[in-house]
């Protein structure tokens, strides 16, 4: 694959830069119908609350889809992606305002692996709250 | 309610071939919100080494939640899926899913666990190719909140 950066050019505690995720309600639907993923908590109201949650929340794997953008923009190839994990530790509550959440996500290079391999360490948070650990990516460099 | 420990290594039959076209993939980056070209723009993948236009790290768990259905929704498993949450979720890539590629998934229940009245269950799917090659496996954790608990992801 064809990452843009190269091993030789990275140091561990590289900062890669950090993005901003807008979500809103609107976003979960469209999120819902293209990952087949219709889980009522992240749509109904209704049933999230009934279920024990605050309100509606985002679809963690959207958390997930958008954390990885940090890491892929900088790599320039998002196929360079060789392993990607996260915990979901606590839930993007999503409020039905034309305002939403917002995921902040920063991440730096955590180690330096063979074979032209680094690891970025992740971190994301909604609302000051820690919503991924554990968030890992190993990426090949060119 | 305890979910049935002799599930644990327990595999199911390889799903039917997905087919992994481009305008799905279009539909999945828009959806993430991600311009990247090389999920939308053959050109743009091809110059990057790809056959065709490749998918966003995580779509690929589309395919293989699906394929975890016949697991979760399992009657002898006995987990209630109303209140199913997200707990983690890992990716290992041989290469990224690609436009044209026919892919199957396996699953195995890898454990089960009950933890202060939550039902915890890890599932690995492994996705191949029409060939057979490895594309990538998911690893995914479900846990079913206890009824009284607050929390979710």
């Amino acid at each position: 694959m064809a990452a843009t950066i190269g091993y030789a050019d990275v140091e561990v505690g590289d900062e890669l830069p950090a993005q901003s995720f807008p979500v809103t309600r609107a976003t979960l639907v469209q999120y819902a119908g293209a990952s087949g993923d219709f889980n009522p908590i992240h749509w109904n109201e209704k049933f999230a609350r009934e279920v024990g949650l605050p309100d509606v929340i985002a679809h963690g794997m959207f958390t997930m889809a958008s954390a990885i953008r940090v890491v892929t923009d900088w790599a320039g190839d998002p196929g360079a992606v060789v392993e990607y994990g996260v915990r979901f530790t606590k839930p993007v509550v999503v409020p039905n305002d034309d305002k939403g959440a917002v995921i902040e996500v920063s991440a730096k290079v955590a180690a330096k692996l063979d074979d032209g391999q680094v690891r970025v360490d992740l971190v994301a948070t909604s609302a000051d709250q820690k919503v991924l650990g554990m968030s890992r990516a190993v990426v090949r460099l060119a | 309610m305890a979910l049935d420990q002799s599930f644990v290594g327990r595999s199911y039959p390889p799903t039917p071939a997905y087919e992994v076209g481009r305008e799905k993939i279009r539909e999945f980056a828009e959806a993430v919100g991600d311009a990247n070209p090389a999920y939308t723009d053959p050109e743009a993948a091809k110059a990057l080494g790809h056959r065709d236009v490749i998918a966003p790290p995580t779509f690929a768990f589309s395919i293989t939640f699906k394929a975890a259905g016949q697991v979760v929704q399992d009657p002898e498993l006995g987990l209630d899926y109303s209140r199913v949450v997200h707990g983690d979720q890992k990716f290992a890539y041989t290469r990224p899913v690609t436009a044209g590629d026919r892919l199957t998934v396996t699953s195995t229940i890898e454990a089960v666990k009950s933890l202060a009245g939550n039902d915890i269950i890890d599932i690995r799917g492994e996705v191949h190719d029409a060939s057979g090659a490895h594309v990538v496996t998911a690893w995914t954790k479900l846990v079913a909140r206890a009824a009284q608990d607050g929390e979710g992801a």
